[in-house]
């Protein structure tokens, strides 16, 4: 999770919490990011998650989605070896905030080797012993039912759940709990590996986004006959052709 | 360093038994231009079985090659068995350049296949060129909310992935008869683990995807209450248009969180775009500034909306837009009673 939390995160952070309260099991949070990424990892914590795990390293600047998965995996992998036990589901945000690429859960899915649930929308049915998760998700227009074997990844959309809030004194205990944080050394990764010189795309080029100006054409008088004016315009309307039945939709 | 003597632009043709998604033939626009640019050539991955036919399509779409893997495994759309193929397809015949729409099924398989064959991946790309003296693909998409363009490359891996907004580009006028060669390739084994099963598909809903309406009715924080949401919606049902709205108006509760507009939301292309009660902030400019045509209806003379609008009223949208409604209701009729041709009001079909 970035600094300000990202808002998909929190949702799927809400999911992971309700299930875990259901079924038992344990809850890690993790996030690749500068020192104070640690605020939002506290922030996970206050709401309930037992474990926080910060990805921070100067190296890891700049990195894309290839090297943001890379560490993201790393991670898990140790984790998994920490506790002696392989996590079953890994949640995402279906898109962050500030990069809003939707390619972290996909990406990190194919390095896990597992399923990919993607843009889930409700989570029907979770069976750890069955080692089953069911899902309905949205994709495009429609929706799928779809079934997969644990461990998989889900990637949430908002309107899975409501989020809780974490009361005072939740928020008070967060702040003494430990974080755990590591950097490239400690997941074995060497420096090429991670951040900007690990990725594969590099932004050679960035300028504000020209806006396309149009020639306007105000139709005057609204206030005072606001009949006359609509008239006018839905005249220049048909003359421009845009209510023609006929031909082809832009694009 | 690895060697990059990749070459060929692909699009993977996204589709649902015969229903091809439209940014699939936009990309086959792309694609060919690129190839040409390039001395290269556009193919067309087609995934699915018994989807022979759409190589024609592809073939009359600009492409000049179509891989067609056809094989029940790929039947219905799974993101894993979809993704295990077209990795297999890309590295064995090594494309330079793979893109797909950056629609919900472009972008889990992107993401998929690209971290599974070790390159690199744009994300929601806008613009595309090529370098040509370093073959390089040069992918330009909106960052930091719309208000910036970054052009991004992918030097020394490949193919250079790419998802792209449907609607961006225009689809290529087809060309019937062109001719093009099937390559026909084995699916090979899928690993069933990394494949979510489909129990069930929901059916659509009905409702018109508003990246492919042809007329938009937005409404902004200046509607003021939910009440006057049945303002647009008439608007919207005389002109065969959808609802849409800006942030705001999402947040207060009025338009759906898929209806939204604009760098967090949708990018809409219409041919009409009406914009009521809206500033024209930049955040929403980036959804809508590619509309045919823009009208803003707004109070507010200075608002910036009016600076990208072709046509606009200054006032009060309580008092314009049912007039306008009105009006437009009228005219349409009394043309459709004269039997005008094209003078039905605008279907909202997809385009
Ligand atoms: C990271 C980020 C992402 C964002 N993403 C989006 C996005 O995807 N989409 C989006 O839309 N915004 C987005 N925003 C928000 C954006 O910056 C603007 O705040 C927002 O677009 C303003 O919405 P608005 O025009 O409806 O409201 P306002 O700016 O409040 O404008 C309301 C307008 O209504 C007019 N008005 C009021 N009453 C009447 C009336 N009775 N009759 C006629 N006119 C009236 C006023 O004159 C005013 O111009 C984003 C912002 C950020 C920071
Ligand atoms: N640096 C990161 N650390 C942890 N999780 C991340 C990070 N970047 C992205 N993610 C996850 O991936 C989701 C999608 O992000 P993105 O692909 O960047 O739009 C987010 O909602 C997060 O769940």
């Amino acid at each position: 999770m970035p600094a300000i939390v990202n808002p998909d995160d929190l949702h799927a952070l809400e999911e992971a919490l309700r299930w875990r309260e259901r079924l038992g099991g344990r809850v890690t949070v993790l996030t690749m990011g500068p020192p104070q990424a640690e605020a939002a990892l506290r922030r996970a914590l206050s709401l309930g998650a037992d474990r926080a795990v910060l990805l921070t390293d100067r190296a890891f600047a700049g990195a894309d989605t290839y090297a943001t998965t890379l560490v993201l995996a790393r991670a898990l992998r140790r984790l998994e070896r920490e506790q002696g036990a392989p996590f079953d589901l890994v949640w995402c945000g279906r898109q962050a905030l500030d990069g809003d690429t939707g390619q972290v859960g996909p990406g990190l899915a194919a390095r896990l080797g597992v399923p990919l649930l993607a843009y889930v929308a409700r989570v029907r049915r979770l069976d750890p012993a069955a080692r089953r998760i069911e899902v309905e998700r949205v994709l495009d227009r429609r929706r799928e039912v779809l079934r997969a074997r644990l461990p998989a990844l889900v990637t949430v959309e908002r309107t899975l759940n409501a989020v809780r809030y974490a009361a005072l004194p939740d928020l008070l205990a967060a702040l003494e709990q430990p974080i755990v944080a590591w950097g490239a050394a400690e997941l074995g990764l060497a420096p090429d590996e991670v951040g900007l010189r690990g990725s594969p795309t590099r932004v050679v080029r960035s300028g504000a986004a020209p806006l396309r100006r149009r020639q306007t054409r105000l139709i005057p008088g609204a206030a005072a006959d606001p009949r006359q004016a609509a008239a006018q315009l839905a005249d220049l309307l048909l003359a421009a052709g845009v209510l023609d039945g006929g031909g082809e939709g832009g694009g | 360093m690895p060697e990059l003597d990749h070459r060929d632009v692909w699009v993977y043709v996204e589709h649902r038994g015969d229903e091809v998604h439209p940014v699939s033939w936009e990309l086959l626009g792309v694609a060919r231009r690129l190839a040409d640019e390039l001395g290269e050539e556009a193919a067309a991955v087609v995934l699915g079985h018994g989807a022979r036919h759409l190589a024609e399509r592809a073939f009359a779409c600009g492409a000049d090659r179509a891989y067609l893997v056809d094989d029940p495994v790929l039947e219905p759309y799974r993101a894993g068995a979809h993704a295990q193929v077209l990795a297999r397809l890309v590295e064995r015949h090594r494309p330079g350049i793979v893109l797909l729409g950056a629609t919900g099924v472009g972008r889990e398989l992107a993401g998929l296949v690209a971290t599974a064959v070790g390159t690199g991946l744009t994300a929601d790309v806008t613009e595309l060129a090529v370098d040509r003296g370093r073959r390089l693909l040069e992918a330009t998409r909106p960052t930091f909310g719309g208000k910036q363009l970054a052009t991004i490359v992918c030097e020394r891996h490949r193919p250079q992935m790419a998802t792209v907004r449907p609607g961006v580009f225009p689809a290529p006028e087809p060309e019937p008869g062109r001719q093009g060669t099937v390559i026909p390739a084995e699916a090979g084994v899928v690993d069933p683990d990394l494949v979510a099963e489909v129990l069930e598909v929901l059916p659509a809903d009905g409702r018109v995807d508003l990246e492919r309406a042809r007329v938009v009715v937005a409404g902004g924080r200046g509607l003021g209450e939910a009440g006057n949401v049945a303002l647009l919606r008439e608007l919207a049902e005389v002109l065969g248009g959808v609802v849409a709205g800006s942030r705001p108006a999402v947040e207060a509760g009025w338009i759906p969180r898929e209806a939204q507009v604009g760098q967090t939301g949708k990018v809409v292309r219409p041919r009409l775009y009406v914009a009521v009660g809206i500033s024209g902030a930049v955040q929403h400019l980036v959804g809508m500034q590619d509309a045919e045509v823009v009208v803003a209806i707004n109070r507010d003379p200075d608002a910036p909306i009016f600076q990208v609008a072709d046509y606009g009223i200054v006032g009060d949208l309580r008092q314009v837009v049912p007039a306008l409604t009105e009006e437009l209701r009228l005219r349409l009729r009394s043309l459709a009673s004269r039997g005008a041709t094209g003078g039905e009001p605008v279907r909202t079909g997809s385009r």
